[in-house]
């Protein structure tokens, strides 16, 4: 197939909630994570009957926050209307929510493309909505015996963002959410580590051929892998010359697929009517008085302004608060001197000592990292032993053991780097050559890269302690005076 | 200040309560030591509410009413909980699931509806005042049918929060007593802002009847006289409507109109609504609990056929259709355009009147059993939908006889001017006195 003929095209509906502090439409708290069920609750968010929403402005400030920083434009008056379906989770057995008359419309996010270079994917609206409680089954949703039903998490604020088919590649969806994801933290009005707090819808098609809406993933990295899942499941079906069928599908996050939900979910007739407890909201002029906060692609420019940082570099430093906090942290008592060393270091070599211990960056303070970076710009250690120290103290602290300082760890390996005429990288490098007289003989014979075997055996005889440039002069020398 | 209690043990031989308080509490206040009933779509703190529906039968609310909260405060003591149409559904209290209320003046005809139970149990004395509810005519008409005062106010003026939400667009929670003075006291007591209720205005209610209308201008619309109009009763209140002018008012004759198509948009507007309200009872966490072993699908399906009664079925039915996709532009949004129509009906009017008289209800109390066709039944809301189309507020005082039976005359004002209604309704009724 002719790769136009398998065009991906992807739209995302993202559910984020907000952080606020109370729900929606009444005074119970958000803060229900640790607590047990159905304590966060009260007549408002159970529904119970004669109970109103009243709205909580704080929401609707962090919404058009958000939909500022997307470049969305506020409309004069939205509304807000109800949702109507029967589910045990959902105590009105409607969901207030935005239908024709959303907060905001229009927009873009910029991301990397796969091409490479910025790619705006325009956006189609942002709304309002009360989350729905949560059931938690007994077994499990077909062989249970029971569920029980926890409104804790019911008539917290959520927005949802809905993208135009934009994206062209599971990849770029998952870029798409990053940034995301990275532009709600900055604007603090959403915390990406509480459970639950961001839900995509996905809508995904090849072109020329039907759309398949993919519901139910709940983290960021399932993004990637459902919709992946779903190019391959569309491209082997249009191969083998079969329709693909307009559905919904559930993605089960734990087997990695996707399932075509059971038709009779997808014939729901929801009955919007605007919510008549509730007035429209006008609220436009409120726009010129939120000031937005610098944003990632703001900070991005900054960093490599002003700290000499790649494109690439300042590209993960930002695209993440907490990172990008961390590094300014860590340059902070000499920018000029600790960036260089510092963007590559964490950008890096820390991002993937975490990623591989699967660890966040919490636990890491800044300035056990500007210590071990002051020591390698020192010279004091190379850059194999500054791995080996921040494995160290990654470990100690994935273990939660006693932490040492960077110095410590030094002292305690000897990872001091063994400079110049000291004796032991000459007596090193006397031992490699009388050990390899192959690779004597090959250098000999004009085969340049014998020398790098030379320069290995010598690091590991010094446990990678010696200065590379330092070695390689004196390697040659020897070489030389052998005749080489 | 201490509570004190006061022994409330009536002869309740019309049906007039679910629920009565027989040592109900009070304070000291305006409303020190006065029996107050409450409409049983009211939530009362540790009282059961059940809006006269089986579905919510031992349901005991954990919250009062914003209303109740403020009688309470006032000093009432809260004598019961009255019967009514199950969720306010209907013009007769026949439409209880436990059974209907009869009405004081003549045991064989219906109190009028939904509030039949508060209606009733003013005018047996039972209880000095009472709470009733306002949709469609609810207040209006039973106080009509019982020969008392009851008052629908504008729109926004009293909380709704903890009403039990039948049609939340058009319903508001009103005053009923014997004499306008005890409806202006209650109204002063309820009306008022209340950040709970983002439809509530910031409007509060501080007024004394007076009884001078000299200069008032009064329309009467032709539609109030005219066809479906029994010939008595419109002959009962154009004599009233003479006794206005005698005190000093004039009338404006005037037309809405709008009139022809507001029983249509009242009743789309509220099955729409109640379809959606109504949702919410499944019997999960109200009512009889389902003891089954079916699927949550159909244990609701269960409950909800077995639990609601016929009219309340019909309405739900009625509005799901409605706010079906496909159907919405046809019937809600149609609907919402003709209430507009008669929102500026009204507004046109009153340009030029200060107010709007006319019979509360088209004909006297109905005999037991003798609407038992649904749609001549909302036929007999005509004259009372209009103001709550309009979000106006309108007031029903006796103003005379027709068989023997009571007939109320109707005073509908502009937005927020309660105070007026009240005022031309206390002049009608010091005149006669």
């Amino acid at each position: 197939m002719a790769e136009e003929e398998t065009q991906v095209i992807v739209g995302l509906e993202v559910h984020c909630q907000l952080d606020t502090k109370s729900k929606l439409f009444c005074g119970c708290s958000t803060d229900y994570r640790s607590d047990g069920p159905n304590t966060h609750v009260c007549p408002i968010c159970l529904g119970l009957p004669g109970a109103m929403p009243a709205l909580n402005k704080r929401a609707i400030e962090y919404a058009m926050k958000v939909a500022k920083a997307l470049n969305c434009e506020i409309v004069n008056e939205s509304e807000f209307s109800r949702k109507n379906y029967f589910y045990p989770d959902l105590d009105k057995a409607y969901q207030i929510t935005q239908y024709d008359k959303p907060l905001a419309e229009g927009g873009y996010l910029e991301i990397e493309s796969d091409a490479g270079g910025e790619k705006k994917i325009r956006l189609t609206r942002i709304h309002v909505e009360e989350d729905p409680g949560r059931l938690v089954h007994m077994g499990n949703v077909e062989r249970g015996k029971y569920s029980l039903v926890d409104y804790n998490r019911a008539g917290v604020p959520l927005i949802e963002i809905v993208s135009e088919p934009d994206m062209r590649s599971p990849k770029e969806a998952r870029k798409f959410l990053n940034k995301l994801r990275a532009t709600l933290e900055y604007l603090s009005v959403f915390d990406s580590e509480k459970e639950g707090s961001l839900r995509v819808d996905a809508n995904i098609s090849i072109k020329g051929h039907e759309r398949v809406e993919v519901k139910n993933i709940t983290s960021y990295k399932g993004v990637e892998k459902a919709l992946t899942f779903e190019v391959t499941r569309q491209k082997n079906l249009i191969r083998r010359g079969q329709r693909i069928e307009r559905e919904t599908r559930h993605f089960l996050e734990g087997r990695g697929v996707t399932q075509s939900a059971r038709s009779k979910e997808q014939e729901h007739d929801y009955r919007y009517f605007p919510e008549p407890d509730l007035r429209p909201l006008r609220v436009k002029s409120w726009v010129d008085g939120i000031v937005l906060p610098e944003l990632p692609d703001a900070r991005r420019e900054r960093f490599m302004a002003q700290y000499g940082c790649s494109l690439n570099h300042a590209r993960t430093l930002t695209g993440d608060l907490k990172l990008a906090n961390f590094f300014e942290k860590v340059v902070s008592s000499d920018p000029k001197g600790l960036s260089p060393l510092a963007s590559t270091w964490i950008a890096d070599t820390l991002i993937g000592e975490l990623n591989y211990r699967d660890m966040g960056l919490d636990p890491v303070d800044p300035e056990s990292i500007a210590a071990l970076v002051r020591l390698l710009k020192a010279g004091t250690i190379t850059d194999k032993s500054g791995v080996e120290v921040l494995r160290v103290m990654l470990d100690q602290r994935l273990k939660k053991e006693k932490t040492e300082t960077p110095d410590a760890i030094v002292t305690r390996l000897g990872l001091t780097k063994t400079t110049g005429d000291t004796g032991a990288i000459a007596a090193a490098i006397e031992e490699a050559i009388n050990d390899n007289p192959k690779a004597l003989e090959d250098y000999r014979n004009g085969e340049g890269k014998a020398i790098n075997f030379l320069v290995g055996q010598v690091m590991k005889k010094t446990r990678g302690k010696a200065d590379p440039a330092e070695l390689n002069r004196m390697l040659n020398e020897a070489l030389k005076k052998r005749g080489a | 200040m201490p509570a004190q209690t006061i022994i409330f043990e009536p002869d309740d031989k019309y049906n007039a309560f679910l629920k009565v308080c027989n040592k109900p509490s009070h304070t000291n206040g305006k409303l020190a030591g006065i029996t107050v009933a409450v409409k049983d779509n009211i939530s009362t703190s540790g009282i059961e509410t059940t809006c006269a529906s089986k579905i919510l039968k031992g349901y005991v609310p954990p919250y009062d009413a914003h209303v109740v909260g403020l009688v309470k405060q006032a000093g009432a003591a809260i004598a019961g909980k009255t019967n009514m149409d199950e969720f306010g559904m209907g013009t007769t209290t026949e439409n209880s699931a436990f059974g209907p209320t009869l009405n004081p003046r003549d045991t064989g005809r219906v109190p009028g509806g939904s509030s039949g139970g508060s209606a009733a149990a003013v005018a047996a004395g039972m209880v000095r005042m009472a709470l009733g509810t306002d949709t469609g005519g609810s207040i209006r008409c039973p106080a009509a049918f019982c020969g008392i005062v009851g008052l629908k106010p504008t729109y926004g003026r009293v909380s709704r929060y903890g009403l039990i939400a039948y049609a939340n667009s058009l319903e508001q929670i009103g005053p009923m007593g014997k004499t306008v003075s005890d409806v202006s006291t209650l109204m002063g007591v309820i009306a008022g802002y209340d950040r709970h209720d983002s439809t509530s205005q910031n409007k509060p209610y501080d007024h004394i009847p007076r009884a001078d209308i000299k200069g008032l201008k009064i329309g009467i619309p032709a539609e109030y006289f005219g066809k479906g109009v029994d010939p008595q009763v419109a002959a009962v209140v154009k004599k009233a409507i003479g006794r206005l002018e005698e005190l000093g008012a004039s009338t404006v004759p005037c037309s809405i109109p709008s009139m022809e198509y507001a029983l249509a948009a009242y009743y789309v507007t509220c099955t729409c609504e109640a379809s959606s309200n109504l949702a919410r009872f499944d019997g999960v966490r109200y009512g009889p609990a389902a003891d089954t072993k079916k699927s949550w699908h159909d244990a609701y399906q269960e409950v909800r056929s077995a639990a609601f009664g016929t009219e309340v079925r019909r309405r739900i039915m009625l509005g799901t259709f409605a706010l079906s996709s496909g159907y919405y532009g046809k019937y809600y949004s149609k609907a919402q355009v003709a209430r507009e129509n008669v929102r500026k009906d009204f507004q046109r009017i009153f340009q030029e009147v200060d107010v709007i008289a006319g019979p509360t209800m088209p004909t006297i109390a109905f005999r037991l059993k003798e609407k038992s066709d649904p749609l001549s039944m909302y036929l007999a809301d005509i004259l009372t939908v209009p103001a709550n189309l309009a979000g106006i507020p309108a007031i029903s005082v006796p103003c005379g006889k027709s068989e023997g039976m009571p007939v109320g005359l109707q005073i509908m004002g502009r937005h927020f001017e309660d105070e007026r209604v009240v005022d031309v309704a206390y002049a009608y009724e010091q005149a006669v006195n």
